[in-house]
């Protein structure tokens, strides 16, 4: 077995097991914690609306707030999008998800995805760069928010490496001519997977609860979502 | 004082301040994790945004004052003790160190002086961290541990001992209704049996803006409404909310509920008091195990529903420019934005908003028993800078607020900070101008 075939197989399974197996259990573990019912006279009972509201309210800063000046404000809709576009967008990743999942659609044009692959690289540095050297960011800082920005930058930085690998004639799945770029790029992949759940990344699933959680508490009291 | 199954509890909890105690802390701490408080802590990416929305931030540029690193010492407990991954980090030597009596003695002022609990961090969160509503949760485990600050331990023995923070007993609230019944000729009830209404007031009504009585009993005579006043269980503050103990805060609410179901009163009215509402309407029903025999109304809610009745009338209207200071707890986290905009409108000519005014409006500086707290001052004071800037925009001649505490609050800053400009109690400006009989 070689490192694509390893990397293609046994850790891509590896890595997808830990990601859902760990992601359960800390939504499970965290669930099993238990609830106190809230006992005071709702001002509204329409709490699946309001945690909807907070979900989706959250996505965009109240007018009051968009003044803050703070870099990472505006920046973490550009790392955020950008890496949407390059996950979804991008042919070769497309064709990845269809092998796994069986879905398809049609991708983005290659130079839109390459801009985005850019503008994303960009905004990470700047991400960096500012939790580095704020002071709220470098106070609040520590091994889970360098770690977590390494392992998605990996993929980020292996991706860009692996775009203009030679194929064979017959394209994908077929490996291509020299697979070292490519198998690093999917083992970073399978890291970022591997660390999913038991690091800051988890709020790709986290931030729905917190915000729903939130939401149906602050509607209950008809209070600002 | 009437003997309470809360107060040997609450008693406990001011006994704690003799001998800090982190282990205690931390089982609070752990104890205060629910499920809902779990997702919230877990969700945090730390990016700092909370920061721009804290007064004490804004104010300092201090990073301690960022509102979820004010939550450190729970948030490493429940990593250590309660969180999914805890078996595991701890037997690894990853898990967070144990919470130490040094750490949570620097802790006592970034959860306490440095937090109205006013809730503004929490709108701002794109995560959906309810940090107010964790950083009470937090005092809990401070307050049970002997980490609260000393003067809030003080104010907590003294409304445990004399029923009101301020040391306000019976006698003193019966001379100013006496006082408020010749300045308005009319009687004002006490402890009258089958009242559908029964009000609660702050200490500070009481004491400093008494004038709310008379007024309320003109508004009242005029609307019909059938009300009473308690001798005993008058006191609204609640300093267990403040401190962050649910014991003595039900200690203190078991008061006003005994009155309430010995004068059989179908509601009971909070005063302009924004944290005597929280306690009041949401958090005491929690503290005691169960719903109440009778409805919470707040009185800014009360008189926009008489007004809207058209049983509360008003003639002409203050042609000066006033503008509305948003109570955190009435206002932000009580939901009740537009009932005293209503009022306002009612009775005022040149209502203006300020800027960011209504949900994101910043706080006094004095909520969360802030106020309450010697060393905090400066830094209070301080923080009414954020306040200073949303008035001065908008050149207003009068400040206009619906709590006593604020209002208290503001005067003292605005007086400070070499400005004139008249701080109003919205209750008295209504009555003010009410249609003559």
């Amino acid at each position: 077995m070689d490192l694509l075939e390893f990397a293609r197989g046994p850790a891509l399974w590896f890595s997808l097991v830990v990601m859902v197996a760990g992601s359960l259990w800390r939504v499970v573990g965290i669930y099993r914690l238990g609830s106190r019912p809230d006992l005071s006279e709702p001002r509204s009972t329409r709490l699946l609306a309001g945690a909807m509201r907070g979900i989706f309210r959250r996505m965009i800063p109240r007018k009051e707030f968009r003044r803050t000046g703070r870099l990472g404000a505006f920046n973490a809709y550009l790392y955020h999008i950008g890496l949407a576009v390059i996950v979804f967008g991008y042919l070769p990743h497309i064709r990845f998800i269809g092998r796994l999942t069986g879905l398809a659609w049609p991708p983005l044009p290659a130079p839109v995805v390459y801009f985005a692959v850019g503008l994303t690289f960009v905004s990470f540095f700047l991400a960096l760069m500012e939790r580095l050297t704020d002071p709220v960011l470098r106070l609040l800082s520590g091994f889970d928010d360098y770690f977590s920005w390494f392992v998605v930058f990996l993929p980020l930085a292996t991706g860009m490496i692996a775009i203009n690998q030679s194929y064979a004639p017959g394209a994908a799945p077929a490996p291509p001519l020299d697979p070292r770029p490519l198998a690093i790029h999917l083992l970073s992949v399978e890291l970022l997977f591997v660390w999913l759940p038991f690091g800051k990344l988890a709020h790709a699933f986290l931030v729905f609860i917190s915000r729903g959680v939130t939401g149906a508490a602050l509607a209950r009291k008809g209070a600002a979502i | 004082m009437t003997p309470s199954p809360f107060a040997e509890r609450a008693q406990a909890v001011l006994m704690a301040r003799e001998a800090p105690d982190a282990r205690r802390a931390a089982r609070e701490f752990v104890a205060e994790t629910s499920r809902e408080t779990a997702f919230q802590l877990e969700a945090c990416v730390h990016c700092g945004l909370c920061a721009e929305a804290c007064h004490f931030y804004l104010v300092t540029r201090d990073p301690r004052y960022t509102p979820i690193y004010k939550l450190r010492p729970m948030l490493d407990t429940y990593r250590r003790e309660r969180a999914p991954f805890s078996t595991v980090t701890r037997a690894l030597g990853l898990a967070p160190p144990e919470v130490t009596a040094a750490e949570l003695n620097e802790w006592s002022e970034l959860l306490y002086d440095s937090c109205n609990l006013c809730g503004r961090c929490t709108l701002i969160c794109p995560m959906g961290i309810d940090i107010a509503g964790l950083v009470r949760r937090a005092r809990e485990g401070m307050s049970a541990a002997g980490f609260a600050p000393p003067d809030l331990y003080a104010a907590a023995e003294r409304a445990l001992e004399t029923g009101s923070p301020m040391g306000v007993r019976w006698p003193a609230l019966r001379r100013q209704i006496e006082l408020q019944e010749r300045e308005t000729g009319l009687k004002v009830p006490v402890d009258a049996e089958g009242a559908e209404y029964m009000l609660v007031l702050s200490s500070m009504e009481i004491i400093g803006f008494s004038e709310i009585i008379g007024a309320l009993a003109r508004i009242f005579h005029q609307a019909k409404v059938s009300w009473t006043i308690p001798s005993a269980g008058f006191e609204a503050t609640n300093v267990g909310v403040q401190i962050g103990s649910r014991d003595v805060a039900a200690a203190l609410l078991s008061r006003i509920v005994d009155a309430a179901e010995r004068l059989k009163v179908k509601y009971v009215i909070s005063p302009e008091c924004g944290h005597a509402y929280s306690a009041l309407r949401w958090e005491g029903p929690n503290f005691l195990g169960g719903p109440y025999s009778f409805k919470v109304v707040q009185i800014v809610e009360l008189l926009d529903q008489l007004a809207r009745e058209g049983r509360l009338r008003t003639r002409g209207k203050d042609t000066r420019r006033l503008t509305f200071h948003d109570p955190c707890q009435i206002v932000r986290r009580g939901g009740l934005p537009q009932a005293p905009r209503r009022l306002m409108n009612q009775v005022s000519d040149g209502f203006v908003e300020m800027p960011d005014s209504g949900a994101a409006s910043f706080c006094c500086g004095g909520g969360g028993g802030v106020s309450a707290i010697h060393r905090a001052e400066k830094l209070r004071l301080a923080a009414f800078d954020c306040k200073k800037r949303q008035v001065q925009a908008v050149g207003a001649e009068a400040l206009v607020t619906a709590c006593a505490n604020c209002r208290d609050v503001l005067e003292e800053a605005i007086e400070q900070r070499a400005m004139t400009l008249p701080v109003l109690g919205l209750t008295e400006l209504v009555a003010q101008y009410l249609e003559p009989d």
